[in-house]
C-alpha cells in the first residue's frame, strides 16, 4: 500500500476493471477468431479410445524424455498410418503414453499394435526395386532438366544411397561425388524409370506379381540383387507407393523375428520414387550402437552421421562389412530397418573396423539430425504394456457429460444461492466474479484445446465444478475481512480498503497451497487424474486473477455507492446483521463493548 | 440468516465463544475413537478395492430390452464360467448394464466387445469397452504415495516458511488425520476404491490444507504480540482467534462442499456417473473432516506445541499470577482496572484490523481506541 502521494488510496480500481475486460474481450476474440469456442472433449465424453501404455525398461535410465518422444513420434505414425485422423498422441508423467482414438470401429486393433515395440536393425539388402507410382508419372510429364544421369542409363539404385565409411577411409572427393550422384539420381527424368520398368516386368515372374499388374499399380524399376525364394512372392505384392501397403509392410516385419529375412519399404520417397527392399536376417541390432550423432564432416564441410557401435557390434560390423564390401551394388549395402521401414540404406566399399562408422551423402541438417535420432533412440529397449484400454460409446460419453454438466450447473445454483442469501449484495459481487471466471476457464481451455491439444475428460470436469467452490472460498475471506473492519466500526470505503491487504495475503497463501497440491497431483499421476489436476491448477490461478483484477477493484468502487456505503439491508453489510449497533456512518459513535476474548459461552 | 449474522459477530467479539482450544482432551478422544476405528477397519475389512486393482475388462452397454439374465448368458459364454459381474446401472439416458470380467480370464478386449455384442444382438460400437491390466492401480497407488510425499514434504516446507515449524505440524497432522479418517470410511462402509477414488484422495490435501491455512493466518496475526501482554495465555488467544474465524470457515467449508454435494448426489446419486461419483464420494468425506480438523485438531494442536516454548510458559504463568491478583482484588472489593499499558498493544481479534500499513490511514476515533475498552 506504499504509493506515492499522488495515487488515490484504493489504487486505481477503473484500471484493472478494463484490464480484465481487454483480457477477456481478447481471449473470446481468439477463441471465435480461431475457431475453438469448445474445450475439446475427452474420448470419454466423446466417445471412442483411449490407450495408456507404459514403458518398461530393464535399464531404468533408457526410460527418459526423449525416448518418450521419439516413441510417441513412432507411435502417432501408426495410428495415423492406419487413417483414422485427429488422434492425439501424449507423453504424460515420465514413463506413459496417452494415445486417443477418436470413434472407430477397429479401433481396439490399433491399440493392440501401439504396444508392439519399434526395433531398429542393420540388414543387408538382397535385392531392391524403385517403384514410382503412377500417379507421380502423370503428374510429372516434363522431362527432367538435370542432365546430371544420361537418360538411357539403368538407374542404378546404389547412386541413390548414401555410402557408410570407416573413420580413416573417407576419400573426400568420393563422397562429393556420392552426394551428388544422390541428388542427381534423384530428380532422374520419369522417363527412365517408365522404361526402365517394362524390363522390371518383363523380368519378374507376371504371376507372382498381382499388385503390378493391377490397374493404377506403381510403375516399378529394374529388380536389383536377387529375391529370395520364400520371400518372393511378398516382395512382389508389395506395393510401396500405396499408404497401406506401406503399413502392411512394416506390420509384417514387425512380428517378425531378427533372423528372418523381410521385404521392406524406404521411409519416404526421393523424389516420387520408392524402393522396396528385400532384407536379410539382422546383422547389427540397435541395441549394439552406443552413439549416433549428427555432425558436419571437416572434409567435406557436409552433413554425415558418426556411428559408434559397442564391442559386440563392433565385431559384427566388421564382419559384415568385410562381407559387404565384396559384394557389388545393391548387395553392398547395408539397410537402416526401424519398425519395417528402411531409414536409409548406405553402401559399404570397405571393411569398416574400430567400431565408428560415418554415413554421408546429401543430408540436410535435418535429414541427418533425424537419421542419428533414429540410430540413437529407435531401438532402445523400450517395451510398451498396456495399462489401460477404454472404449467409450458416443452415447456413454454423452451421458456422462450430461451428468458432468447438470452436477455442475446445480451446483453453481447452490453456490450462488448460498452466497446471495448470506451476502446478500456482497453476493452479486461474488456471482460477477464467477461469471469472469467462468469466462475465462472456457475460453482458456478451448484455447488450449487448440494449442496443445488439451481435452477436457470426466475428473476435468469434476475438477472444474470443485473449483467453484475454491473460487467462492476467496471472496468469503474477502467479504467477512471487510465485515470484521466494518464490525470494528470503521465506515465503508476504509473497511474495504484496509481488508484487502490481510484478505490478499490469506488468499495468496491458501491459493498456493492449492496449487501447490494440483501441481504435485499433475506431475506425479498420469492419465485421468492429470485432467483433473489440470483444471484444479488453472482454475486456482485463474481464481487469483479474478480476485485481484476484478472482485477487489469492483469492491472498491462500489464502497464509493450509496447503497453499500450506506449499509442498506441489502448490502450485505448493514450493521443491524454484523451487530453493530450505531449506523455505519456515524463514525464518532460509542463502540459496542467488547467482553474478555476468553470468556465461554 | 440474520440471527446468524448476531451470532457471527458475537463469536467475533468474544461475546459468544466455544472454548475449542481448552477441550483438547474432548477432540483428542473424538479424533482417537474414529482413528482407531478407521485404523481397524483398514486392517479388518481392508478395502474393497476396484476392478482397476485387479485387472480386467469392464463392459458397458445400453440396457434397452435386454435382461440381467441374458447379459450374465452371454458374458458366461465368453468366460466358459460364471465368473463375470453383470450389473445395472442408471445413466442419463437410459440404464446400463455393466460387465465386469476379472484379468485372469485372459479375454482381449476387442474378442469380448465383439463376442458380448453378438450374444446379445447390438450392434459392436453400442459396447463401450475398458481393459485394465492388473498393474494399473497398483502403479497409480504407487505413484500417488510418492505424490502424497512430495506435497506433504513441499508443504511442510512452504508452511514452516510462511508460519513456523510448530504450526506446519499442526497442518500436517490435521492432513493426515483426514486422509485416515477418509480412508477409513472407505474401508468400514465398503465402498469400492477406484481411480476416481485416488483422485479424490489426493485432491483432500490441497482442501484441507486450504481451510487450515485460512485458520492459521488469523492464529498468526492474533498472537503476534501475546507475549506483551498478561491477560491471555497463547492458548486463550488461539481459542478467541478460532471463534473469531468460526464464520469464515464455515462458509468456505460450506461453499467448498456444496459443489461437491451436487457432483456425489446429482451427478453420481440420479444419473449413475461412476467416475464423479467416486470422485465427489472422497471429497465429501474428506472435506468434512477437514472443516472439523483445521478447527478442533490443528489448532489446538499448535496451542500444545506452542505452551511448551518458555515464552508462552513464562506467558501463562503472569496471566495466572494476573488472574490470581485480580480474584484477590475482587474479593478485597477493589475495581479491576486496566492499568497495565502494555495490554492496549494487542487486542484480540481487534489487532486483526490493519495488516500492513505504511502510511498514516485516515480512521475514526473509535478506530483509534480500538481494543483500549477490555475487561
Amino acid at each position: 500500500m506504499a504509493s506515492p502521494k499522488s495515487r488515490p488510496r484504493d489504487g486505481y480500481p477503473g484500471r484493472a476493471l478494463s484490464l480484465i475486460l481487454v483480457i477477456m474481450v481478447a481471449l473470446v476474440a481468439i477463441m471465435f477468431g480461431t475457431g475453438n469456442t469448445k474445450p475439446r472433449l475427452g474420448i470419454d465424453l466423446a466417445g471412442g479410445t483411449s490407450v495408456t501404455l507404459q514403458a518398461k525398461s530393464t535399464d531404468p535410465k533408457a526410460i527418459n524424455p526423449a525416448n518418450m518422444g521419439i516413441a510417441s513420434s513412432i507411435m502417432l505414425d501408426r495410428v495415423n498410418g492406419t487413417g483414422v485422423t485427429e488422434s492425439t498422441v501424449q507423453v504424460q508423467g515420465n514413463d506413459e503414453i496417452v494415445v486417443n482414438i477418436p470413434k472407430g470401429t477397429n479401433s481396439t486393433q490399433v491399440a493392440n499394435e501401439l504396444a508392439t515395440t519399434a526395433k531398429l536393425g542393420f540388414r543387408p539388402v538382397l535385392a531392391e526395386q524403385q517403384q514410382i507410382s503412377a500417379s507421380a508419372v502423370k503428374s510429372s510429364p516434363t522431362p527432367s532438366a538435370t542432365g546430371g544421369t544420361k537418360p538411357g542409363a539403368t538407374p542404378s539404385p546404389s547412386a541413390t544411397q548414401p555410402k557408410l565409411t570407416g573413420t580413416a577411409s573417407a576419400a573426400p572427393s568420393a563422397s562429393k561425388t556420392q552426394g551428388d550422384a544422390v541428388s542427381g539420381a534423384l530428380k532422374a527424368s520419369p522417363t527412365a524409370h517408365a522404361s526402365a520398368s517394362t524390363t522390371a516386368k518383363a523380368g519378374t515372374t507376371p504371376s507372382a506379381a498381382p499388385t503390378a499388374a493391377a490397374p493404377g499399380a506403381p510403375v516399378s524399376g529394374q529388380l536389383g540383387g536377387t529375391v529370395p525364394a520364400s520371400l518372393q512372392g511378398a516382395f512382389n505384392a508389395l506395393n510401396c507407393t500405396t499408404d497401406a501397403g506401406r503399413l502392411q509392410a512394416s506390420a509384417a516385419a514387425r512380428v517378425k523375428q531378427d533372423t528372418d529375412q523381410i521385404v521392406a519399404c524406404s521411409q519416404d520417397a526421393q523424389g516420387g520414387v520408392w524402393t522396396k527392399y528385400a532384407l536379410d536376417a539382422v546383422a547389427v541390432a540397435g541395441q549394439d550402437i552406443s552413439g549416433a550423432s549428427a555432425g558436419l564432416s571437416t572434409q567435406t564441410g557436409q552433413w554425415q552421421v558418426n556411428l559408434s557401435f559397442n564391442s559386440k557390434g563392433s565385431a559384427q560390423f566388421t564382419k559384415t562389412t568385410t562381407m559387404l564390401s565384396t559384394k557389388t551394388s545393391p548387395q553392398n549395402q547395408f539397410a537402416i530397418e526401424l519398425d519395417g521401414q528402411v531409414q536409409s540404406s548406405p553402401q559399404v566399399t570397405s571393411t569398416i573396423s574400430g567400431g565408428q562408422a560415418q554415413i554421408t551423402g546429401s543430408f540436410t541438417q535435418s535429414d541427418a539430425t533425424s537419421l542419428s535420432n533414429v540410430l540413437s533412440y529407435g531401438s532402445l529397449p523400450l517395451n510398451f504394456q498396456q495399462l489401460e484400454v477404454v472404449t467409450v460409446s458416443p452415447e456413454l460419453g454423452g451421458s456422462q457429460l450430461d451428468a458432468g454438466l447438470i452436477a455442475g450447473l446445480i451446483g453453481l445454483i447452490l453456490v450462488v444461492l448460498y452466497s446471495v442469501v448470506y451476502y446478500r449484495g456482497l453476493g452479486l459481487v461474488a456471482v460477477a466474479s464467477l461469471a469472469v471466471s467462468a469466462v475465462l476457464t472456457w475460453s482458456i481451455m478451448s484455447l488450449l484445446g487448440g494449442a496443445i491439444g488439451f481435452a477436457l475428460n470426466l475428473p476435468a470436469v469434476c475438477g472444474a465444478i470443485v473449483a467453484i467452490g475454491i473460487t467462492a472460498d476467496s471472496f468469503v475471506v474477502y467479504f467477512e475481512r471487510i465485515r470484521d473492519e466494518l464490525r470494528e466500526g470503521a465506515t465503508l470505503r476504509p473497511a474495504v480498503r484496509n481488508a484487502w491487504p490481510r484478505a490478499r495475503r490469506t488468499i495468496l497463501v491458501s491459493d498456493f497451497v492449492s496449487f501447490l497440491a494440483a501441481a504435485v497431483l499433475y506431475f506425479f499421476t498420469v492419465g485421468k487424474v492429470q485432467g483433473f489436476a489440470f483444471t484444479l491448477g488453472l482454475t486456482t490461478l485463474l481464481d487469483v486473477v479474478v480476485v485481484f483484477l476484478f472482485t477487489k477493484p469492483l469492491m472498491t468502487l462500489l464502497a464509493r455507492r450509496k447503497f453499500f456505503a450506506s449499509g442498506h439491508p441489502w448490502s450485505g453489510l448493514s450493521p443491524e446483521r454484523l451487530g453493530v449497533r450505531s449506523p455505519l456512518r456515524d463514525g464518532r459513535s460509542r463502540r459496542p463493548s467488547r467482553p474478555a476474548a476468553s470468556k465461554e459461552a | 440468516m440474520s440471527r446468524f449474522g448476531n451470532i457471527g459477530h458475537r463469536l467475533y467479539t468474544g461475546e459468544v465463544s466455544f472454548d475449542f482450544v481448552g477441550r483438547r482432551k474432548l477432540w483428542v478422544i473424538i479424533s482417537g475413537a474414529i482413528l482407531v476405528l478407521a485404523v481397524l477397519g483398514l486392517s479388518v475389512r481392508g478395502l474393497n478395492l476396484g476392478i482397476e486393482f485387479k485387472g480386467g475388462d469392464i463392459y458397458t452397454f445400453p440396457k434397452g430390452s435386454i435382461t440381467l439374465n441374458q447379459a450374465q448368458e452371454a458374458a458366461n459364454k465368453l468366460t466358459h464360467d460364471s465368473s463375470a459381474v453383470v450389473q445395472t446401472q442408471s445413466g442419463s439416458r437410459g440404464d446400463e448394464i455393466t460387465v465386469q470380467i476379472s484379468s485372469t480370464e485372459k479375454i482381449p478386449a476387442d474378442k469380448g466387445q465383439a463376442g458380448l455384442a453378438a450374444n446379445l444382438g447390438i450392434p459392436q460400437d453400442k459396447v463401450s469397452t475398458q481393459f485394465l491390466s492388473a498393474s494399473w492401480g497398483h502403479d497409480i497407488s504407487q505413484k500417488a504415495i510418492y505424490g502424497l510425499i512430495a506435497f506433504m514434504v513441499l508443504v511442510t516446507l512452504y508452511l514452516a516458511f510462511a508460519f513456523e515449524w510448530r504450526l506446519a505440524v499442526g497442518a500436517l497432522v490435521a492432513l493426515l488425520h483426514d486422509l485416515v479418517i477418509t480412508v477409513g470410511v472407505y474401508a468400514l462402509v465398503g465402498f469400492e476404491v477406484t481411480s476416481g477414488t485416488i483422485i479424490g484422495f489426493l485432491t483432500i490435501l490441497g482442501y484441507s490444507l486450504y481451510d487450515t491455512v485460512v485458520v492459521f493466518d488469523g492464529l498468526k496475526t492474533a498472537t503476534n504480540k501475546i507475549t506483551k501482554q498478561n491477560r491471555l495465555t497463547y492458548s486463550d488467544a488461539a481459542n478467541a482467534s478460532l471463534n473469531s474465524t468460526l464464520v469464515r470457515s464455515i462458509n468456505t467449508s460450506v461453499l467448498a462442499l456444496l459443489p461437491v454435494a451436487a457432483l456425489l448426489f446429482i451427478g453420481g446419486g440420479l444419473l449413475g456417473a461412476g467416475v464423479l461419483n467416486d470422485i465427489s464420494l472422497a471429497l465429501f468425506i474428506g472435506l468434512t473432516a477437514g472443516a472439523y480438523s483445521s478447527i478442533c485438531v490443528a489448532t489446538p494442536m499448535v496451542a500444545w506445541l506452542q505452551e511448551k516454548r518458555p515464552e508462552y510458559l513464562e506467558l501463562a504463568r503472569k496471566v495466572k499470577q494476573r488472574k490470581a491478583a485480580d480474584a484477590k482484588a475482587l474479593a478485597e472489593g477493589r475495581s479491576v482496572e486496566d492499568d497495565e499499558s502494555a495490554q492496549d498493544e494487542v487486542s484480540i481479534p481487534a489487532a486483526s484490523t490493519g495488516g500492513p500499513r505504511n502510511q498514516p490511514v485516515n480512521r475514526s476515533r473509535s478506530d483509534r481506541r480500538a481494543g483500549g475498552r477490555r475487561g
